[in-house]
Parts: structure tokens; C-alpha cells; sequence
């Protein structure tokens, strides 16, 4: 039954993928990103993977979508045309992807006890964390406490994303920005206007 | 604006329950799926359902740009923030067991803590991002 389900997953993800590969209208294709990343999710849960799958339905299919929404009506809706047939990009994909497949054959067997991932760190985690955290939740003990120096580097990693944005997207003209541009202050007040609604 | 109703109304009773349970995936992911992060991404998305249907400015009246800016950085401080004082309580950099007399109750200080400074980062930096991208207007006609 859990194979079944596995099965469709998989495929819808596929048709999905091709689906976004041929879609011209970009509305849709950051629609189906949604999409994709909320069927992900629905795979994950179904590997008993409840955390990652929390994360990708709140980051892929929420808060991405809308930020791609938001971009979307800076950018318009429809991608350009392509010029050419791309003919050694889609050799170039087809033998990566071969060669990744054929590298799969060497993993070992899905969820056999054991494999090395079972074997490293993860018994002592299984068999200590109880008494030595106290929290039911193992992903949080490990994630929060055991490796909380990966944890505070993944913080300070989203607060550079953000240092990013802000500096090339920036925070919007600064009055004094635009006076010494000589736009003058009506300026300043007009770009408080909302954005287009992206579905409009 | 005033055309749709349905979508203010709707989004007016969806938001606090967003928000609540936002809250109730930061303060139940020691027993349950979710945490900081997760906790952060569904009080952003509270707020950008509020920009996006009662527009941007109405927004940036409810949450200043400042304070999540400000929000993004705090987050990054309590969480090494705990780190200095388990440091000064004489223990390894985020070392939570010297945090209270029991070291398992010092740990589940210590995860509360450093949940909470994930949980502020991530929502100032989402919110940031969301306000830095519907902010700027289309270029050129």
C-alpha cells in the first residue's frame, strides 16, 4: 500500500517536472513549483520524514510561492521565446542523469538496518538522548542540542540571505537617496503604493 | 479594495489561527513535528497574507520595516546569546546541561531558547524578503 502511494508520489512529481519544463506562462510554472514542493512533502511524510516535510510544505509550497509571486509582477508573466533548439544542453542533462541513475545501483538497500547511516552516530542518539535531553522529539534534540553549532550556523547563514537581499534588492529609495538623485520627495511618497496583485 | 469582501473577512479569521498555531509549532516541537524554523515561516506567512490582501502599507504600519530587520539580527543574538552564557556558567559553547541544577531540565532551557532565536530570525528575514521583493515597482512601463 505505502509502495503504491510512493509510486503515484513519484510519478505526479514527474509529470510535474515535465509539466513546469514546457509551460511558457510563468504564473503557472510558480504555481506547479508549489505544486511540486507540496507532493514532496506528501513523499517525505510517507517516508516518515514529518519534519522535512513540515519544512517543505511551509518554505517550497508557502513562502516561496509567494515570494516568486511577488517577483512575477515586477517581471510579467510570459517567459521569452526560445531561440534555438537546445540540442547539447539536453545531451549534457540526459548522460549527468544517467550517470546519476547508474550511480544509485551502488546504494546500499532503502532502510536495511544495516546500512552505514544506521551504524555511525544515530544508535548513540537513539539510545541516549532520552535521559540525556529529555525531548521526545529526537530531530529537535539532535538538531537543537547535539548539533546546535550547525543550528546556529544555518541562522546566521538565513540572516545573510537576508544582508543579501536587502543589498540587492535593497529597502526601497531612502528619501535622502532620492533628493540626491534629484527626484525630489512626491517620489518617496508614491513608492509606498501597493504592489500589483500578482493574479491580476 | 472594498470589492472583495469575502477575501477581507476571510483572511481577518484566518490570520490569528495562523499565528496561534504558528506558536503552537514552536512550543510543541519538543514533543511533536515543527520547530523554530517551521514556527517562523507560518508567523511570516500570517504576515504576508495580511500584505497581500490588505495591501503593503497597512502592513508596514502592523510590522515596521526596522523591527524586522532588527528582528532578523536579534534572532542570530539570543541564540549565541546562549551560547556566552553557558560559556560564563563555566560550560563548552552551547553546552545547555550547566544552564539549570538538573542537566536535562538545562537542556530543555537551553532548546527553548535557541528554538526561539531560529524562530525570530527566521521571521524577520521571510518577512524582509517578502517586503524587499513587493516593495519595489515594476521597471520601465
Amino acid at each position: 500500500m505505502v509502495a503504491i502511494v510512493q509510486i503515484t508520489l513519484l510519478a505526479l512529481l514527474a509529470v510535474t517536472a515535465f509539466a513546469l519544463l514546457r509551460i511558457r506562462n510563468l504564473f503557472a510554472v510558480v504555481m506547479l513549483g508549489g505544486i511540486y514542493s507540496l507532493v514532496s512533502a506528501a513523499l517525505f511524510t510517507s517516508l516518515d520524514a514529518v519534519d522535512v516535510a513540515f519544512t517543505e510544505a511551509a518554505v517550497g509550497a508557502g513562502i516561496s510561492t509567494v515570494l516568486l509571486l511577488g517577483t512575477l509582477a515586477l517581471v510579467g508573466r510570459e517567459a521569452k521565446p526560445r531561440v534555438r533548439r537546445p540540442i547539447l544542453p539536453l545531451f549534457v542533462v540526459m548522460v549527468t542523469g544517467g550517470v546519476l541513475v547508474y550511480g544509485t545501483f551502488d546504494m546500499p538497500p532503502f532502510g536495511d538496518p544495516a546500512n552505514p547511516a544506521n551504524h555511525h552516530v544515530a544508535p548513540r542518539y537513539i539510545e541516549e538522548s532520552p535521559h540525556e535531553i529529555g525531548v521526545p522529539n529526537m530531530v529537535t534534540s539532535i538538531l537543537a542540542s547535539y548539533r546546535s553549532y550547525d543550528t546556529m550556523g544555518e541562522t546566521t547563514v538565513i540572516f545573510t540571505a537576508l544582508i543579501g537581499v536587502l543589498l540587492l534588492v535593497g529597502m526601497g529609495p531612502s528619501p535622502r537617496q532620492l533628493v540626491w538623485w534629484g527626484e525630489g520627495n512626491q517620489e518617496a511618497e508614491s513608492s509606498e503604493v501597493e504592489p500589483e496583485a500578482p493574479d491580476g | 479594495m472594498d470589492d472583495r469582501i469575502i477575501l477581507r473577512v476571510g483572511a481577518k479569521i484566518l490570520i490569528p489561527y495562523i499565528l496561534l498555531f504558528a506558536l503552537y509549532v514552536q512550543f510543541h516541537g519538543d514533543y511533536g513535528p515543527g520547530g523554530g524554523f517551521q514556527a517562523g515561516v507560518i508567523f511570516a506567512a500570517g504576515f504576508v497574507l495580511y500584505a497581500l490582501v490588505y495591501g503593503l502599507g497597512n502592513a508596514k504600519k502592523v510590522m515596521p520595516p526596522a523591527v524586522v530587520h532588527a528582528c532578523g539580527a536579534l534572532g542570530v543574538m539570543i541564540y549565541a546569546g546562549v551560547g556566552v552564557v553557558t560559556l560564563l556558567l563555566g560550560g563548552a559553547f552551547l553546552d545547555f546541561t550547566v544552564l539549570a541544577h538538573e542537566p536535562e531540565h538545562g537542556q530543555h532551557w537551553g532548546i527553548l531558547w535557541v528554538e526561539l532565536g531560529v524562530l525570530v530570525t527566521v521571521f524577520g528575514v521571510m518577512v524582509s524578503i517578502f517586503y524587499a521583493f513587493a516593495g519595489r515597482r515594476r521597471a520601465g512601463p
